[in-house]
């Protein structure tokens, strides 16, 4: 099992090419969306990276719920209600939800995936 | 009218890699004007030919079932124009693949210069998934025709590829 920093290093260089940003920019707390610019098609592009780098499988909606975020079942008026932040938890426990949840409209969602976040996730698919 | 960027290909190994040659013409009518004097073909048509050529290879190892959609360009650069006289050669190599999307790197050279590398990612979608049907069948097959697949084509093992029956 590589340590927290090796593992780390692998997805900032998934990052860099996935993305097109500078090495410095790609800190743990930086978000996804807000800080490094990912689009929804790079999502794709970046689970892509990591499954090659860390040899691991991602279903699709893991590390980005899109299908939650969408569904209108869990989002109600732009936000995401009390049963879709349950599903949100229960899919990425890998995610702090603590600040989206004080104001869940699903717009918000980009300002909340870290760099931390993809690196917590990758430690879970390698311990499990 | 369709778009088309490749002239024919010259290598296909079904999953695998593919060549593709694009003969740069001043017949074309954008060369007229980009620029007056100074006739060379953008980039960006550039990038759309690799795109075609490692687009095909991906639809044909996904079986034509979904839409093969360039997504993302996640990496180019260039290393000198391409201008009327020159023929290009596509040479695309599949990096990753999976049923819902693609990672290619391609490469341009004229004669043995290399004039441009790209790394494209495509999206392969579903009905419905927000990207209209791109073609009718024999239209389609029409271009894969024109483009030699089925005359070059081989799968891993060397065995010529069977023409579909659409």
């Amino acid at each position: 099992m590589p340590s927290r920093d090796e593992i780390f290093e692998k997805v900032k260089a998934a990052l860099v090419d996935a993305l097109g940003v500078d090495d410095d920019e790609v800190s743990p707390g930086a978000t996804m969306v807000g800080d490094l610019g990912a689009e929804s098609i790079d999502f794709l592009d970046i689970v892509f990276r990591l499954e090659k780098a860390f040899g691991i499988k991602i279903p699709r909606g893991e590390l980005f719920p899109e299908d939650v975020l969408s569904s209108s079942e869990y989002v109600t008026n732009g936000k995401v209600n009390a049963a879709g932040i349950a599903a949100l938890k229960a899919r990425m426990p890998f995610a702090d939800l603590t600040k989206f949840e004080a104001n869940p409209s699903v717009q918000n969602f980009a300002n909340t995936l870290t760099v931390e976040d993809m690196v917590r996730y990758v430690q879970g698919k390698l311990a499990a | 009218m369709r778009w088309f960027w490749i002239d024919r290909f010259d290598e296909f190994v079904r999953g695998k890699r593919a060549t593709a040659v694009k003969n740069v013409s001043l017949a074309e009518e954008h060369m007229h004007d980009h620029f007056p004097g100074v006739a060379l073909m953008p980039n960006s048509l550039v990038v759309e030919g690799m795109a075609q050529t490692a687009g095909l290879l991906v639809a044909d190892a996904i079986e034509f079932n979904r839409r093969v959609v360039l997504a993302k360009v996640a990496g180019a650069e260039f290393h000198f124009d391409a201008v009327p006289g020159d023929t290009l050669r596509f040479e695309a190599t599949i990096l990753d693949l999976k049923p819902t999307g693609s990672l290619c790197k391609v490469t341009s050279r004229v004669g043995d210069r290399l004039q441009g590398e790209a790394e494209l990612f495509f999206a392969h979608l579903e009905p419905g998934e927000g990207v209209p049907k791109l073609f009718e069948p024999e239209e389609l097959l029409q271009w894969l025709d024109q483009m030699h697949i089925y005359d070059i084509g081989r799968d891993e093992a060397g065995r010529p590829l069977a023409r579909p029956d659409w």
